[in-house]
């Protein structure tokens, strides 16, 4: 059995059963769905509370026709949060560390961005692809340069996401090891990469929930370029 | 009442046999069942009016525990590791 570093990525799995749904799916049980009450219980209130506030904060700078985006930006955001999150608790399995999934994520909401603007107002939309003054014997090569960025957005999206939390995770794995391995032969040792294993978490909540954040934001700020 | 209809919780050790044969293990019968475990420990713990953080903490410590038994085949290699 070959144990490398990165076996803590491989999805969990049942007799050969891949529970990758599974782990995916989880999330959704810690969002209680809205009943007809008012104010049912403390976690729905919390819950609207949140949603309200991101909805609010992200639709500000998007126009009138973007708005129906509201409900899918909304829920990938609650959706990669989530899944951030669940993945810093021992032995969980974070589904975003793949990369499979962040561009399954990334590319098909960056192409319906980008297919919005070409429909609607396709000269608006490839004039994107030249800034403001550029002097006149730069034009070809600053189209050239914008399509490729224009291009890469995808896959920018899709790793970025990945590799925040692939090497976040490794970290965590590594340090611990090592804390764990010092502590019968150096202890104060021990106790000084503990401490940095306890920053790190910090930074990796902060990181996690910063990551899911960026995403939809540039999701976001694409679609305020094409509507 | 009769057998089929106690819940587990009611159920005496010796008839558990019994009693699992009268269950309904379709997938249905399976999804009814999940359903209803799900719905009444929410409804326990965390639909109350002063629910506080112990009902979520429980619902994640059980994922945590079901985390590593999923990943127990790969875990027990690496207790007697000689290099990490």
């Amino acid at each position: 059995m070959n144990l490398t570093l990165f076996d803590q990525f491989s999805p969990p799995s049942i007799l050969g059963v891949s529970l990758l749904l599974l782990a995916t799916l989880f999330p959704a049980l810690l969002l209680p769905s809205p009943n007809n009450r008012w104010i049912s219980n403390r976690l729905s209130t919390l819950q609207s509370w949140f949603l309200l506030l991101i909805t609010k904060q992200m639709m500000i700078p998007l126009n009138k026709n973007s708005h129906k985006w509201a409900a899918i930006l909304t829920s990938l955001m609650v959706f990669l949060l989530l899944i951030n999150l669940l993945g810093l608790l021992p032995y969980t399995f974070t589904p975003t560390t793949q990369l499979s999934m962040n561009m399954a994520l990334a590319f098909p909401l960056w192409f319906a961005t980008l297919l919005t603007g070409l429909r609607n107002q396709p000269s608006i939309s490839l004039g994107h692809l030249l800034p403001e003054g550029t002097p006149t014997l730069l034009i070809p090569a600053l189209i050239v340069i914008e399509t490729i960025s224009l291009l890469i957005r995808p896959l920018a999206l899709g790793v970025r996401l990945t590799a925040n939390l692939t090497a976040g995770h490794l970290l965590i794995q590594l340090i611990s090891t090592a804390t764990a391995t010092l502590l019968p032969i150096m202890p104060a040792v021990s106790v000084l990469t503990a401490i940095i294993l306890f920053l790190l978490t910090i930074l990796e909540v902060a990181v996690a929930m910063i990551q899911a954040y960026v995403f939809v934001l540039l999701l976001s700020l694409y679609l305020q370029e094409n509507t | 009442g009769p057998l089929s209809e106690q819940r587990l919780m009611d159920v005496r050790l010796g008839q558990l046999p019994a009693w699992l044969s009268t269950r309904d293990f379709s997938p249905q019968g399976l999804l009814g069942g999940a359903q209803k475990a799900w719905s009444s420990y929410y409804d326990k713990y965390i639909n109350v009016k002063r629910g506080g953080p112990a009902g979520i903490s429980m619902l994640l410590a059980g994922y945590c525990l079901l985390s590593y038994g999923w990943n127990y085949q790969h875990i027990k290699h690496h207790r007697w590791r000689t290099y990490h």
